[in-house]
């Protein structure tokens, strides 16, 4: 068949060059994927909610008003003639008057930047911890391994609320609490996908021709695992932004004014008898938000397995 | 195999050492316990007598040996809120604790198996879908929201449910399938996975071949071996169920360890909430080692590599 030349282009043959670039392949992969692109788009709705949370919401969500307790949402005057519902708040005010839909947007920022920087600094612990341990082996994955079962046999709710409550709860406490107690799943992961990258050929062609190891690290190893690292991401902010939200619930997370879905959940709790819907619209956003960064990062490992193309 | 078990032994006792010196060392350099013990009223030299006569004025590391040395004769010290000994608090609260993990796993386990061996039966088929579109559903919903959303249907709208306090078996139907359901995707996938690998393998076929009835086949050959793995994830997830069993329990009001926990948390009563970090970490640090045990010495692989 064809032997390479320097202009091995101008051998391809019509169909060959018609075909669709692997750009193209990828982008009908994506565009394909149903539940990536509800997640896709239903995440890209609540950052993009958060973000202009100013500009979108219709009230200030701190604003008290004593004349507009306990309003129910819109539907109530739709379906059960309620003459305190009204457009005025849509979704309803809670036991102090504030907007319900003001806050529930204000509180995607908290769950958001929670997610996010959680999933930062975790990711940076496990990924330092699971790269070093598959490709040093021997001493340095057994401290490694070491670490990962002791981290595994803490209770994580049970310490972060323990931690939070004995330093003071902030935002920044529980980001930080977060961040150091859910680097597990980092590591394992990135431990086992190193070991694999570590013996591919053109890693032994780079040690073999003398590239220093942060090089290879970064330069081989790292472009290989990327795949793994954004599913484990995804997955590790969903459960930062739930045990956040459990945290608050409990009274140990984020602390009153702020927005946050799960303390608003918390207090909510005692209407829930008379006003059931204080309790099940931020569920509603959380799940929301939950189910569509897992849809993210499974649909990506969907669209980026090779097994998976063509 | 008596070598690997005393490796993996070792290995346990420097988690559970490593695990309780956190503990104790994150916990009692937060706060001042002799002012906690003291309360609000109480002068300087108060304090200062109660934390010569505690032993507080000691190094850390001291303290915490003492405190270890105590524990593991089954000493965990006095509750500073209730004045009893910690010990026989953890006592009196794990039965409902352990009730309730029990059936939580039940109930994943009798809802997980038959979803993914149906599934695995038939790949792809709008049953297999169903089961999995249920297990991304399930991973989404948060356990305590669930939970409150249970609370409102059958507590309060329907009244088939009590909906707090420990009294009866019907206190624990909620609490456990809150609990329990978020394992269930874990465990499905896992016997689905495990039943398409033994279903495609040579002796399920030569068992076919020889006529025996589909159900045999399927009951006495294939699960037995399918199920080997969710065995030890379900080792796995009772550790974890323990450690989540806080939030239920305080929704609930479920008298257990894990209620137990969140009251001593908000009251800075630290040799109980210390107790118990490290009573969840044993349990959890013993089903592993149980469950890898239990896989060396079902696969000869393990304990040989």
């Amino acid at each position: 068949m064809a032997t390479s030349t320097v202009f091995g282009a101008a051998r391809l043959s019509p169909e060959q060059m018609l075909a669709p670039s692997p750009m193209a392949l990828l982008r009908r992969r994506v565009f394909g994927h149903r539940s990536l692109m509800f997640g896709i788009i239903v995440l890209g709705l609540m950052v993009a909610m958060a973000v202009g949370a100013w500009f979108v919401a219709p009230h200030d969500p701190y604003a008290q008003s004593l004349a507009s307790r306990r309003i129910p949402p819109i539907w109530h005057a739709w379906f059960w003639d309620n003459p305190k519902a009204g457009w005025e708040h849509i979704l309803g005010t809670d036991k102090v008057g504030r907007d319900y839909l003001s806050r529930l947007i204000y509180g995607a920022r908290i769950s958001l930047v929670i997610g996010i920087a959680t999933m930062l600094i975790s990711g940076i612990i496990g990924t330092t911890l699971g790269v070093m341990a598959g490709y040093f082996g021997g001493r340095v994955d057994m401290v490694v391994t070491f670490l990962i079962t002791t981290r595994l046999s803490m209770p994580v709710v049970m310490v972060a609320l323990a931690v939070v409550a004995l330093y003071g709860s902030s935002l920044e406490v529980v980001i930080l609490v977060l961040g150091f107690l859910l680097w597990d799943r980092f590591a394992v992961v990135m431990r086992s996908v190193t070991m694999q990258a570590r013996s591919l050929d053109y890693v032994t062609a780079a040690q073999a021709i003398g590239c220093s190891t942060p090089h290879i690290l970064l330069r081989e190893i790292l472009p290989n695992i990327l795949n793994s690292l954004v599913v484990v991401a995804t997955v590790e902010m969903a459960n930062a932004i739930l045990l956040e939200a459990a945290l608050s619930f409990l009274g140990l997370g984020v602390q009153p004014p702020l927005p946050s879905w799960g303390l608003m959940l918390s207090e909510a709790k005692e209407d829930m008898f008379f006003s059931p819907w204080m309790i099940t619209l931020p569920g509603i956003c959380l799940f929301l938000l939950v189910l569509s960064i897992n849809l993210l990062g499974d649909g990506v490992r969907d669209v980026t397995a090779p097994e998976n193309r063509n | 195999m008596l070598a690997y078990s005393l490796k993996r032994l070792l290995l346990a006792a420097l988690v559970v050492l490593t695990v309780s010196g956190i503990t104790f060392i994150m916990t009692n350099a937060a706060i001042d316990p002799a002012k906690a013990i003291a309360g609000a009223n109480a002068t300087i030299e108060d304090i200062e007598a109660l934390r010569r006569s505690f032993g507080f004025d000691r190094p850390l590391v001291i303290q915490y040996l003492d405190w270890l040395g105590n524990a593991l004769t089954g000493n965990f010290g006095e509750s500073y809120r209730l004045r009893t000994p910690v010990a026989e608090l953890l006592l009196d609260r794990l039965p409902v604790t352990m009730t309730l993990g029990g059936c939580a796993l039940l109930f994943a386990l009798s809802l997980s198996i038959p979803l993914g061996v149906v599934a695995a039966l038939k790949p792809n088929s709008p049953v297999d879908r169903l089961a999995l579109s249920l297990s991304v559903l399930g991973q989404a919903l948060p356990t305590f929201w669930f939970a409150l959303m249970m609370i409102i249907l059958f507590g309060i709208v329907l009244r088939w449910l009590p909906i707090s306090g420990s009294g009866s078996w019907a206190h624990f139907v909620m609490p456990s399938i809150a609990l329990g359901y978020y394992a269930t995707p874990a465990f499905m996938r896992l016997t689905r996975a495990g039943m398409i690998e033994v279903l495609a393998s040579d002796y399920i076929r030569t068992a076919r071949a020889k006529g025996l009835r589909p159900a045999t086949v399927l009951f006495k050959h294939a699960l037995r071996n399918a199920v080997i793995p969710v065995v030890s994830l379900a080792a796995v997830q009772f550790g974890f169920m323990l450690g989540g069993s806080v939030v239920i329990e305080t929704i609930f009001a479920l008298h257990g360890v894990g209620f137990l926990a969140w009251e001593s948390i908000s009251r800075s009563d630290i040799p109980v909430v210390q107790a118990i970090v490290l009573l969840i970490s044993l349990f959890y640090i013993f089903l592993t080692l149980l469950a890898d045990l239990l896989n060396a010495y079902l696969d000869p692989r393990i304990r040989v590599g």
